[in-house]
């Protein structure tokens, strides 16, 4: 939400794991997705069809997402039905790429890390961070 | 009013309860966020679970925050220019799946405004002290930067459409 001014000039849609955060946000149509992460296999299962869906239905001709597994499902759903995709990896990911950034790598178009000491690993762009 | 949150998604038992030891000797009353935590704070009102709209409220309101090193909490912090104290969930005692809260200590310290912890004692040696506000959020060049980015990035995309729906047009 902090890069909400960016999108502003294209025909944006946003999806989040929280309703809570769109109502804060001042967001007024979301879509809602559960979230998942690699813990617990059942759930992501659900999780990927979910974004799948999502992805199906709207057709997005770009997709921009900071992560994390829910992130990245929409992410090579929307790469294979032709979208371009930004990878925005976590800030949280300070050490190194974060894991569902370097699975992300094959279908983003764009990947950027937010510190600037892990730009040229496993192909991740600094371009700046949210902090 | 202190602040203490864990986040959403694991407790943290062992940092509540030092937090909770302290704080009949700090300067103001904590609220603290202890999550699915077992441990009931005996010194501090807790609740388990806050939503982001009254969380927010209480980021707004609060003196300082005290909390697990997870970046939703940095983000709020320096949203609203609050002084931060950090103390990072150690995957060795299976509070997380790795030390990635360390790594994110160790990225953040130094910073204006965030103070990081990685014991008892420093934890409570820098709740007692005076702490300083990180700068203004307005002002924050680097997300300026990456927004640019990705918003450059967008439309370089878009006026390639563009420019390949106009030639198959004129075919």
């Amino acid at each position: 939400m902090l890069l909400k001014s960016a999108f502003a000039p294209f025909n944006a849609v946003y999806a989040t794991t929280n309703q809570e955060l769109a109502v804060r946000d001042a967001i007024a149509h979301v879509h809602v997705l559960p979230d998942s992460h690699r813990d617990v296999p059942l759930r992501a299962l659900s999780s990927f069809w979910h974004c799948t869906r999502l992805v199906l239905h709207l057709r997005p001709q770009m997709v921009v997402t900071t992560g994390a597994l829910p992130g990245l499902f929409c992410l090579i759903a929307a790469k294979l039905v032709g979208a371009r995709t930004v990878w925005i990896d976590s800030i949280a990911a300070s050490d190194k790429p974060s894991l569902s950034g370097k699975c992300a790598r094959p279908f983003a178009d764009l990947r950027l890390t937010q510190w600037s000491h892990l730009a040229g690993v496993d192909g991740f762009r600094y371009e700046g961070a949210l902090l | 009013m202190i602040l203490l949150t864990v986040g959403t998604q694991l407790p943290f038992d062992r940092f509540v309860r030092l937090v909770d030891a302290v704080a009949p000797t700090l300067a103001m009353p904590v609220l603290a966020q202890i999550g699915a935590g077992r441990f009931r704070p005996v010194n501090m009102q807790w609740r388990d679970f806050i939503g982001p709209v009254e969380f927010e409220a209480l980021v707004r309101d609060c003196a300082f925050i005290v909390s697990h090193a997870g970046i939703g909490t940095v983000v709020m912090a320096r949203r609203h220019a609050k002084p931060l104290v950090l103390f990072p969930r150690l995957g060795m005692l299976d509070e997380h799946r790795n030390d990635h809260q360390v790594a994110t200590l160790r990225a953040l310290e130094g910073r204006r405004g965030i103070y990081t912890a990685r014991d008892g004692d420093e934890l409570a040696a820098i709740l007692r002290g005076p702490l300083e506000a990180p700068d203004d959020n307005r002002a924050n060049p680097e997300r300026d930067r990456l927004r640019d980015a990705v918003g450059g990035f967008m439309s370089e995309q878009r006026a390639r459409w563009l420019g390949a729906r106009a030639r198959q047009r004129l075919k």
